[in-house]
């Protein structure tokens, strides 16, 4: 029931019910309780409203007393923040109810649940109450989420102690969702009483808003921008932030921004605003259900109500029962956050303000900063010391993505052309003109951002300020008034000091017996004839300035001569593969127009060709020299697209022998897997990166191939690699196809070099993607395309200022697909705060999983992957400690108590922990652990996201009519229902789920079969039939497939079926069966060690 | 046998040799003392329209260390069915064949006028003639033009079942496969890596590999293409293709900078050839044939570097030891060189630029191989158009004149050993009774191996008397030398040419005017030449001269009539006369003189001097020149500068260069046309017949000579002028009466000074 569920907030309320009952089938599987907790739910709906005004039903706290100390824990999410959207439609409920998903037994829990919910609620309620006080409030909000406790809980529910702690804690608090366990006793792992974090009571905090006129002012910003985390700390913070941050964002459009933001950042603003004004009999509603919280016995004012010590004694046992609705859910986090910022442009304009989350659709205007699109930080406020970052231990890190795809909508970055002189760089740092350069001495000089250098400005680049200091002409100028454009480079940034040729593309293609065999080989050149009509253009060319070029390979390298005044392709054979060469000049890169019938000659022939080929043998390294030393001839950069088969075992550079040993697993010898078995593929990938040479590899291995050492070059190049394991033409070709057409038509750049400058104080020392470094500060790629991101980590060297806060400025040099030099600049301004709570309010978990995953999966090559795992963990138990410690309103040491902005870290950092990478499953291979373990590196935050925590649609639950996706529902196989049909995602697959008890009518019409044992097992499409059900199914799955980068490979699994097993695998929520842990277990075994850290 | 000179001439026509000596001196002793070896100049395959071959095998003497093969010179048993071996003296049975003969139904082989004798053998499969082009592609597009144009075109002149190859090369090494229909393919090599014969072959697909059978693919025949099949195939299947392919040649596309040589990779793709070759055609005729248009400028065989700063070696270069390329590259061609014959392929170079073109250091791939050299300035020309097309020429029988892969055995008298031999060959190293231990040439052997020969190549081989002092004449009287060379006939047949000869022993000390008159002082001076020429490949010029010249003073110390001490007194009788001129010219010709010639010239020049029969090498020697004008019929003239008069038209033929020179009253005549005047039409013919009679040597001479039509003045007058003896020069001219032609600007000595020294010194005590 409550589970996540529908993401219409508003609707929620009224129709929740519906939604629920259905949603709770599946995710129950059809249990009985649905219905009970459906009930539950009509009622907190009801009250739900009423609940959020009520939020200063502080009273609720206390009773909560979540004295919780002997409690079970109780988590609570400060949140109180947490939409009232949520609570109505999904959250809230969920949280609060959860607990009835658990078990039979669980039901009462539910009830307890909300109730805790309730208390949330009340805690926003709270903090609106006084103005001054609402924040404190939202800090500490805590839905403590007894759930797990049962019957007995419920009327523990929260206390919230909030209101008293309100002041205090408010401040250090902000978003903190606190789960409270029971400290003391024992039993705390047990029962973990989840303050469900749900926000959902947050709607509480609008009321706030309203009462709270004062604090939004400072709020406002975060309001406006900072999507979730702020929106949590907003509201809580609503209040204490206003101290804190009120000072930041002086931003003005305060106060009506304020109250958007709370909104925004609880549940959405609308509905809960109106609630509000009458919610607060709502409360009592709320406060009904939980009511029986009068239990607060213990509460302390901040603490969190921790329905366990009602319960301490029940729960030791219950432990287990925690209620999964009442930990923080993926699911409600993502709409709560999809329906505050999902509707409002996001402008860049202001300093450190948070962007929606990159699971929301949201537009951007660039009014000074770089798009969220190019660059995420892990937090939007930096600690101004290192002792403070150190002490958090919150990684500062963003995350590139340099050319990263816009909306239609949204303009490209404009390019600056200044002449000859090129761009305008300060003296000492050489960073680039932007918007926050300061001119003075009337314009005639600029004092740098970065260094503070002065400098003066070019003659041709003079203009006078206005009396505001600004230049004259700043609006006319992109790399004043803008966070992102582009320089055109002068001959200066080009290499040899020539400016380049335009880039070459090079098809090579195995034409050994497997890949004839497969038919891949006529696969390929049937698509290429296509294709390259398709080349990436620049701007509104008429054709496309690359040129192509073909290799066919096997244990030999053949060239082909397509020039156009040839009437035939002639091939060229080397067999010198020791010692790799290009044997033409002339016509091997060719322009495609002008050599249209000569290549279509060839793309004809090549299949008939090797028709008969008996050779098994292929190479490999040789077949990338050859790639490169046809650029290095061209004298141009470029991207070689390789088509292989096979461990390259034929005598020849780069041999490789099969050393896959799955026996190494969990040793200390396991980071070998990850090496590449010799060094020179690295010497090589040096080689191609200082010539520009992309190379991009698609694989259709049938047996090991190592990707590990294949990959390498692929990686320091920044090209892609696509792996389709026993490659069959009819199931795989679609995939293939789309992923080939893709990588060849996306924008590219080559030849491309990063630097990342920033303000004195910190300075960006490590960095994590598909790329090359030859120093420590400049990031090479042979080649970026639009879906590269490159990590960066950022330490400090110094102080920062909260006065100018930090700035960050991402020059990438490249050249174009059309080949000309450019310069990309990105500019990003951050706050810098002295309060630690500062830092914890501006969080994005979804950045730092990014960064997180990305640190721990270059780990896995220098130490044993159970060395990184607990590093991992170790690292969040201590920002998560550092928060409970330094921000937290006092509360029981039993209680788990999350930031608002981070209570999804365990979740996620929990997926992170059973990847395959760091925990391999059973089927894995080892080459599937090495091909993600790159793939990871190189995704930017919405791929990591999806990826670690797959999206899970109830398919059965869409509306046919509308375009929208029926709303996600969270990873676990308790949520699936035997009667529904789902799909999961997770960027590189598409499951679709069938469970046996599925309406035969769906079947029918989804598969054209009559039942469901005619399914036939390892289906990989769906058939295209004329029903509105099927027609909406693959519409769904069209347009995930248009979101991704990369095609994903869709398997039907039937419930019950083999394949269910891998299905299973990603139901990351549940115990995995490599031992991965569940979510609530590994809940548990955070809060211990936070727990060890605090003591 | 009313003279010598019959003889010696009668003997060359029957059996193409000739003997410096033709009475032989019957001891070591004496024979050293001769000052010219006991020698003779071979033409194994001298054309005879008299001679048809037989069909049948050789008998040969069963001694296993003889073998020599039946031949007049034997004695016979007819009713014993017996025939002693005229070298071993071993007795052997006729075969069951001969049983029919009798004295008066003799076999071939032993009637006296087949002393050369052909036979015509079966043995082992006929192999195709194989030729393989390698084609440099740095050439500027006239001249790519021009060489295309010439191979298309000898194509058709080729046999039709004879395979053909295709290499390109510049800055790469393309081997074109011809087999395939569609798509032209060919494996590419990068031209600065020396791979072995093993790495070329498998990296075309020569060597056979363990082919890994696919499990569960049904076995299907296992396709057995002839393996060379792909790069050499029969002309008239791949004619159409081989043309297009030809005709779709582009130049070497890899941009060529200022100041900068293309890259040529002419030692790899040699290397390539004869690896293909040794791979596929072990021991079967086959031509290389290497057209280039410039030096090779890298990997290994690079005779230059790429940088038009430094120029190619120079004979000044290498006396100073600065030619830093030539050793390397002289010994990867000789290894090639000794690859192919050993494999018997023989290379042909044909060159043409205006530079040189390194064939210094590649002439061993030619001189080892019995290959063609032709130098030319461009292949644009029809020097080098008709050359090419000659060397398809047919003989009157309508065969080509080309034979491959011969072996030739010298077998001799008891008192007679084998020194050595200088030609096209390279020694098989076959030791035997029969070997002397002093060589000269090519030596240490009795059997040679020459891959390559036509009707007129010529090797010169040397003998040693090794009969003690004071020792009878041998048994009989005469000396017995047998060739045989065995050879594939251009027909693919195999065939033996054998040719037995025998020359009379004299007493040295008492038939001396016997031996002196028998002495044939042209092949004795061609013989001399060889050696020198030889001795100049490895030796410094001044010594090589020095060394003749000491010859030349023994020889006539020996065999001049004259009083001590007294010049003037000195004779030499008639069959010794013309050898001193001949040894002055040869001082002055570019096979021992370098000044003025590049070194490529003179390995080009010592090329076909090592292979020419007689007649050829003495024009090489001593140029002819021949007079026209009003005063008579055209005759020869002496090689002399007082020949040179006005009104004279000089023809002047030196094998290399046809020279025709119009003295200057006859170029003003022609200036002022009055060739075209009908009343001085015999202008016109005086005009005209020189013309034709350059005309007529061009048609016949291989490699076509350099054709130069000038006159009084012209700058081209110098290759006449640097030719003549300079009886006239600035220094004497006034010495001389009036009459005489054109003075030359030269400090050479004249002929007349090199006798009056010469006789000075024979004639000397001292010495």
């Amino acid at each position: 029931m409550s589970v996540n569920q529908q993401a219409h907030t508003g609707p929620p309320y009224g129709r929740p019910q519906p939604g629920y009952q259905g949603y709770q089938q599946p995710a129950y599987g059809g249990q009985p309780l649905p219905g009970v907790p459906q009930l539950q739910y009509g009622a907190y709906n009801g009250p739900m409203p009423g609940y959020q005004q009520p939020a200063p039903p502080q009273g609720y706290f206390p009773s909560l007393g979540f004295p919780s100390k002997g409690s079970p824990v109780s988590l609570n999410s400060d949140t109180s923040s947490l939409a009232p959207n949520f609570i109505g439609s999904l959250r809230a409920p969920s949280t609060s109810g959860a607990p009835p998903p658990a078990s039979g037994a669980s039901l009462p829990s539910g009830h307890l649940t909300y109730s805790p919910f309730g208390q949330g609620d009340v805690q926003n309620g709270i903090p609106a109450s006084a103005a001054a006080v609402q924040r404190p409030p939202a800090s500490q909000p805590y839905l403590p989420g007894s759930a797990p406790m049962p019957v007995s809980q419920t009327p523990t529910f929260q206390q919230y102690g909030p209101p008293p702690a309100s002041v205090q804690q408010l401040s250090n608090h902000m978003a903190g969702m606190t789960i409270g366990s029971v400290a003391a006793s024992a039993p705390p792992p047990a029962g973990l009483g989840y303050g469900a974090p749900r926000p959902p009571t947050m709607p509480g905090p609008p009321l706030p808003g309203q009462t709270v006129a004062g604090p939004p002012t400072t709020q406002p910003n975060h309001v406006s921008s900072p999507p979730p985390p702020s929106a949590m700390s907003g509201p809580q913070p609503g209040p204490p932030m206003s101290g804190l941050h009120g000072p930041p964002p002086p931003t003005h459009p305060p106060q009506p921004g304020y109250q958007m933001q709370q909104n925004g950042s609880f549940g959405q603003v609308r509905g809960p605003q109106a609630n509000y004004g009458g919610t607060y009999p709502g409360t009592p509603n709320y406060g009904s259900q939980p009511g029986p919280p009068p239990p607060p016995k213990r509460l302390d004012p901040d603490s969190i109500p921790s329905p366990q010590l009602n319960e301490l004694p029940p729960q030791q046992k219950p432990r287990h029962r925690i209620d999964p609705d009442a930990i923080p859910s993926p699911i409600q986090v993502i709409e709560d956050d999809r329906s505050n910022c999902g509707s409002e442009p996001f402008v860049t304009g202001v300093r450190g303000q948070v962007p929606p989350l990159v699971t929301t659709d949201f537009l951007v205007k660039d009014q000074g900063n770089a798009s969220p699109r190019y660059i995420r930080c892990t937090s939007y406020n930096i600690p101004c010391t290192s002792d403070m970052a150190k002490q958090s231990q919150v990684p500062l890190a963003a995350v590139i993505k340099p050319l990263a795809t816009l909306r239609p909508e949204e303009t490209l970055p404009y390019l600056v052309d200044h002449g000859e002189s090129g761009p305008v760089r300060c003296n000492r740092c050489k960073a680039y003109m932007c918007p926050f350069m300061q001119f003075i001495e009337g314009g005639r000089r600029f004092q740098c951002c970065f260094c503070s250098c002065v400098t003066e400005v070019p003659p041709h680049y003079f203009q006078h300020l206005d009396h505001t200091g600004k230049r004259v002409d700043f609006y006319d100028r992109p790399e004043l008034s803008l966070g992102s454009y582009e320089f055109l480079a002068t001959v200066d940034y080009c290499k040899n000091n020539k400016f380049p040729s335009p880039p070459a593309f090079i098809f090579m293609i195995d034409v050994s017996y497997n890949a004839v065999k497969s038919g891949l080989v006529r696969l390929i050149c049937e698509e290429l004839k296509s294709l390259l009509d398709y080349l990436p253009r620049e701007g509104n060319m008429e054709e496309s300035a690359i040129r192509v070029g073909f290799v066919t390979y096997n244990k030999v390298l053949h060239f082909y001569n397509v020039k156009s005044s040839l009437a035939q392709p002639q091939m060229m054979v080397v067999s010198d593969v020791a010692d790799m060469f290009v044997p033409l000049l002339d016509g091997f890169l060719v322009n495609v127009n002008e050599s249209r019938t000569v290549i279509a000659s060839l793309l004809d022939q090549i299949p008939e060709m090797f028709a008969d080929t008996r050779e098994t043998e292929t190479v490999f390294a040789p077949v990338i020299q050859a790639g490169l030393e046809a650029l290095k001839a061209a004298e141009c950069a470029g991207k070689l697209f390789i088509f292989h088969t096979s461990l390259p075992i034929a005598e020849a550079p780069g041999k490789l022998k099969n050393r896959d040993d799955k026996k190494l697993i969990n040793t200390d010898k396991e980071k070998t897997l990850f090496q590449p078995q010799t060094s020179f593929y690295n010497n090589l990938a040096k080689d191609c990166v200082a010539q520009g040479c992309c190379v991009d590899l698609f694989l259709f291995p049938n047996q090991y191939l190592d990707v590990a050492t294949l990959g390498v070059v692929t990686y320091q190049t920044g090209g892609s690699i696509y792996k389709y394991a026993y490659f069959q033409l009819e199931t795989d070709q679609d995939r293939f196809l789309n992923d080939l057409r893709r990588d060849v038509q996306k924008e590219v750049g080559f030849d491309a070099v990063m630097r990342v400058r920033t303000s004195t104080g910190i300075r960006a020392t490590d960095f994590f993607g598909a790329f090359y470094m030859s120093n420590t500060t400049d990031v090479e790629m042979a080649g970026l395309d639009c879906d590269k991101t490159i990590t960066v980590e950022f330490k400090h060297d110094d102080k920062l200022s909260e006065d100018s806060g930090a700035l960050l400025q991402c020059a990438l040099l490249y050249t174009s697909c059309a080949g000309q030099r450019r310069l990309r600049i990105h500019n990003l301004s951050l706050n810098c705060c002295t309060q630690l709570a500062d830092l914890y309010r501006n969080c994005e978990t979804d950045t730092l999983i990014n960064y997180l995953a990305k640190y721990a999966y270059r780990g896995v090559l220098s130490s044993p992957v159970k060395t990184v795992r607990d590093a991992l963990v170790n690292q969040c138990a201590q920002i998560l400690a550092c928060y409970r410690k330094n921000c937290a309103s006092p509360s029981s040491a039993g209680q788990l108590i999350l930031p608002e902005c981070m209570k999804l870290l365990p979740v996620y950092l929990n997926c992170v922990l059973k990847s395959d990478v760091l925990q391999p499953g059973l089927e894995v291979t080892t080459d599937d652990r090495a091909y993600i373990r790159q793939l990871v590196t190189s995704m930017d935050v919405a791929e990591t996201n999806v990826f670690f925590y797959p999206r899970l649609l109830p398919l059965t639950k869409a509306d046919v009519d509308s375009d929208s996706l029926p709303a996600a529902i969270r990873n676990s196989e308790e949520r699936l229902s035997k009667g529904d049909i789902y799909l999961l995602e997770n960027g590189l697959n598409i499951f679709v789920w069938v469970g046996v008890n599925v309406q035969q009518g769906l079947i029918q019409n989804l598969f054209g079969v009559s039942s469901f044992s005619q399914i036939s097992n390892g289906l990989s499409t769906l058939p295209v039939l004329e029903n509105p059900f099927s027609k909406k199914v693959r519409s769904i799955i069209d347009m995930l497939q248009m979101q991704r980068s990369r095609y994903m490979k869709l398997i039907i699994v039937k419930q019950e079926d083999k394949l269910e097993m891998l299905f299973k695998h990603f139901l990351v929520e549940d115990k995995s069966l490599s031992g991965g842990a569940s979510y609530v277990d590994f809940l548990c075994h955070m809060h211990k060690e936070i727990r060890q850290l605090l003591s | 046998m009313a003279t010598y000179l019959e003889f010696i001439q009668q003997n060359e026509e029957r059996d193409g040799v000739r003997f410096s000596w033709n009475v032989w001196p019957s001891s070591r002793l004496e024979a050293t003392r001769m000052v010219v070896p006991l020698a003779c100049l071979l033409t194994p395959l001298k054309e005879r329209l008299d001679l048809p071959p037989v069909q049948y095998e050789p008998v040969l003497c069963s001694r296993p260390t003889c073998k020599a093969v039946l031949n007049p010179l034997c004695q016979v048993d007819y009713r014993a069915k017996l025939w002693a071996c005229n070298f071993c003296f071993q007795r052997n049975q006729f075969p069951p064949a001969y049983a029919g003969i009798s004295e008066v139904n003799q076999p071939a082989e032993l009637m006296p006028q087949f002393s050369t004798i052909e036979y015509i053998v079966q043995r082992g499969p006929q192999m195709p003639l194989i030729f393989l082009y390698v084609v440099d592609t740095c050439l500027e597009e006239e001249d790519l033009q021009a060489l295309k144009e010439s191979l298309q075109m000898s194509l058709s002149l080729l046999p039709a079942d004879a395979l053909v190859g295709l290499i390109t090369f510049g800055r790469m090494i393309q081997v074109h496969e011809l087999s395939c229909e569609g798509i032209s393919k060919s494996f590419v090599f990068r031209g600065t890596k020396d791979l072995t014969a093993k790495q070329i072959q498998d990296m075309l697909g020569l060597s056979r590999p363990a082919v890994p059978i696919q499990q569960g693919r049904p076995l299907q025949a296992p396709e057995q293409p002839v393996i060379s099949s792909r790069f050499l195939q029969p002309v008239h299947k791949v004619d159409m293709n081989l043309t297009d392919l030809l005709g779709e040649l582009q130049r070497d596309p890899w941009p060529v900078t200022q100041g900068k040589r293309p890259l040529r990779s002419t030692g790899v793709a040699l290397s390539i050839a004869v690896g293909l070759l040794e791979g596929t055609f072990p021991n079967t005729g086959a031509r290389i044939m290497l057209f280039t248009g410039g030096p090779p400028t890298q990997g290994p065989g690079m005779v230059v570097g790429d940088e038009l700063k430094m120029p190619i070696r120079s004979w000044h270069d290498i006396e100073k030891d600065n030619a830093r390329f030539m050793k390397k590259a002289t010994k990867h061609y000789e290894t090639l060189a000794n690859r192919a014959a050993a494999n018997g392929h023989c290379i042909d170079i044909y060159a043409c630029a205006l530079d040189q073109t390194g064939l210094l250091e590649m002439k061993c791939c030619a001189n080892l191989t019995g290959g063609h050299m032709v130098m030319g300035d461009s292949f644009n020309t029809s020097l080098f158009k008709q050359t090419f097309q000659r060397v398809f020429n047919k003989g009157f029988n309508g065969e080509f004149r080309m034979a491959f892969g011969a072996c030739l055995d010298v077998k001799t008298s008891r008192e007679l050993k084998i020194a050595g031999a200088i030609g096209p060959c390279i020694s098989l190293n076959a030791k035997g009774p029969c070997v002397s231990e002093s060589e000269l040439g090519i030596g240490g052997t009795s059997q040679w191996k020459i891959c390559s020969l036509d009707p007129s190549t010529t090797l010169a081989i040397y003998f040693e008397v090794v009969n003690q002092h004071n020792a009878p004449i041998p048994q009989g009287g005469r000396g017995a030398v047998q060739f045989v060379t065995q050879y594939q006939h251009s027909s693919t047949q195999k065939r033996i040419h054998v040719t037995t000869i025998a020359r009379n022993w004299a007493d040295a000390q008492s038939q001396l005017q016997h031996i002196e008159a028998a002495f044939d002082q042209e092949a004795a001076a061609v013989l001399m030449a060889r050696l020198g020429v030889y001795r100049a490949e490895s030796e410094e010029g001044p010594d090589v001269l020095r060394w003749l010249d000491r010859q030349l003073i023994r020889l006539c110390q020996k065999f001049g009539q004259y009083s001590k001490d007294d010049p003037n007194s000195f004779r030499l009788s008639e069959s010794f006369s013309l050898y001193p001129q001949f040894m002055f010219h040869l001082r002055r010709s570019p096979f021992l003189q370098v000044f003025n010639n590049s070194p490529d010239e003179s390995s080009y020049y010592r090329h076909h001097f090592a292979r020419q029969d007689l007649t050829q090498s003495l024009i090489m020697i001593q140029p002819i020149l021949y007079a026209y004008s009003f005063h008579g019929p055209p005759e020869p003239v002496l090689l002399d500068s007082s020949s040179i008069l006005p009104d004279r038209i000089l023809l002047m033929d030196t094998f290399f260069q046809i020279v025709i020179y119009l003295g200057e009253t006859i170029a003003q005549w022609q200036k002022a046309g009055y060739q075209e005047m009908p009343e001085y039409e015999n202008f016109k013919h005086l005009l005209q017949a020189p013309l034709d009679d350059a005309q007529e040597i061009l048609q016949t001479r291989f490699p076509m000579p350099r054709y130069i039509h000038t006159e009084h003045g012209g700058s081209q007058a110098r290759f006449l002028l640097s030719k003549v003896n300079p009886s006239q020069t600035h220094n004497n001219l006034y010495a001389w009466g009036q009459e005489s032609g054109a003075p030359i600007l030269t400090d050479d000595v004249s002929l007349q000074v090199f006798m009056d020294h010469l006789k000075k010194l024979a004639v000397s005590s001292a010495a």
